[in-house]
């Protein structure tokens, strides 16, 4: 696996894919795990950088998987992860969504919508502490990812790109005002 | 019924779903595929894109792109669906690869990680809010809210891999919230 990076990518995002209820921060703590930790295709501070670069960028955050995908093998490895991260997901939602009106309102369908919802809730959770862990300033972060969720929730139609530029201003101002120092690349 | 609504043509869903792929700056995607779809193109009724946001959450996958699959369905069945999933992942695709690209020229600027702290955190805001609001919403009685708690501890602090915990923690939360009433033996 560690020879061949289309396999790897291939085997780790698969089962991901099938995996991340609730979307792509489901995923992200374990991901983190396999490319930093394990395969050491990324280090922390590159996954922070693309993490966030894909959150800047259009499209789902997942797509954070495309830019693993083009860091580990250019871009064959971008269109195999992004590929293996979508197609299992939206194979499976096709089939799902095929026969989902027809049963709606069985017990086997309520119980599946009320019963993945916890986990959907307790993986996003753990996708959270995942990136505040991987950025070198805990407190600071922490506090300024709590200051955004709250500003999103009373200003509904605030528009993310404000909440995310001021993460920018508060985060370059603290660098400058000394609170840690200016990281050498 | 009398009326069946005209064929939508592939080439409309690719145009539509490229669009909302390319420029969903931001998230907040989903409020906007309602407003053209159901609001603007009249696609789908208010009532079936709303049972399909609901799959889409449950189900793994992008909000984004298990939405794309399912309006794609609706419309066009499996072909519609791969043409909606593709074109509203076209144009992220390169436009994430293409900020990427001047990672290695940004890297150099002075300050250039703790932007990218700054929207990581700001960011996390987001999936924090995202939870919150999931677990308002699923999470009102003691067994989800035990579950959930479960998974974050195993996945978020024990580091756990995914698998062997979302396989223990599913079938544990479905049949807990399998709906109890008194019956005798056949419903209706």
């Amino acid at each position: 696996m560690r020879d061949n990076p289309l396999l790897g990518l291939t085997v780790i995002l698969v089962p991901f894919s099938l995996l991340s209820i609730g979307g792509g921060p489901s995923i992200f703590a374990p991901l983190q795990r396999e490319v930093v930790d394990v395969m050491h295709w990324v280090t922390a501070r590159e996954f922070i950088d693309l993490f966030s670069i894909a959150r800047v960028a259009p499209g789902p955050g997942a797509m954070l998987t495309t830019l693993i995908g083009w860091k580990v093998a250019g871009w064959t490895g971008a269109i195999v992860a992004t590929l293996a991260l979508f197609l299992p997901a939206s194979i499976l939602t096709l089939m799902v969504a095929r026969v989902y009106d027809r049963y709606r309102g069985r017990e086997w369908h309520t119980a599946l919508e009320v019963g993945l919802a916890p986990l959907a809730v307790g993986l996003i959770f753990a996708g959270a502490i995942s990136i505040i862990r991987l950025s070198g300033n805990g407190m600071l972060t922490w506090a300024a990812a709590v200051g955004a969720g709250l500003a999103l929730t009373l200003r509904p139609k605030m528009h993310p790109f404000v909440v995310l530029f001021a993460g920018v201003v508060l985060f370059v101002g603290a660098e400058i005002a000394g609170f840690w120092p200016i990281a050498a690349p | 019924m009398s009326e069946t609504p005209p064929k939508v043509p592939l080439r409309d869903i690719f145009r539509v779903f490229f669009t909302i792929g390319a420029s969903s700056f931001g998230g907040g995607v989903t409020g906007w595929m309602h407003r053209i779809t159901v609001t603007q193109r009249g696609w789908l009724t208010n009532d079936k894109f709303l049972s399909g946001l609901a799959l889409g959450q449950v189900l793994p996958g992008a909000n984004v792109s298990n939405m794309a699959v399912y309006i794609g369905q609706v419309l066009r069945g499996a072909p519609g669906a791969l043409v909606a999933l593709l074109a509203v992942l076209a144009g992220p695709f390169f436009l994430v690869i293409g900020a990427a690209t001047v990672y290695d020229t940004a890297i150099k600027i002075p300050g250039f990680h703790s932007a990218m702290d700054g929207i990581a955190a700001a960011a996390v805001g987001m999936v924090l809010r995202m939870g919150t609001m999931g677990a308002l919403h699923g999470c009102r009685k003691v067994a989800p809210s035990v579950i959930a708690f479960a998974v974050f501890i195993a996945i978020g602090v024990l580091q756990w891999p995914l698998a062997p915990v979302a396989l223990v923690a599913a079938p544990i939360s479905v049949a807990l919230a399998w709906p109890r009433r008194s019956r005798g033996g056949q419903d209706a």
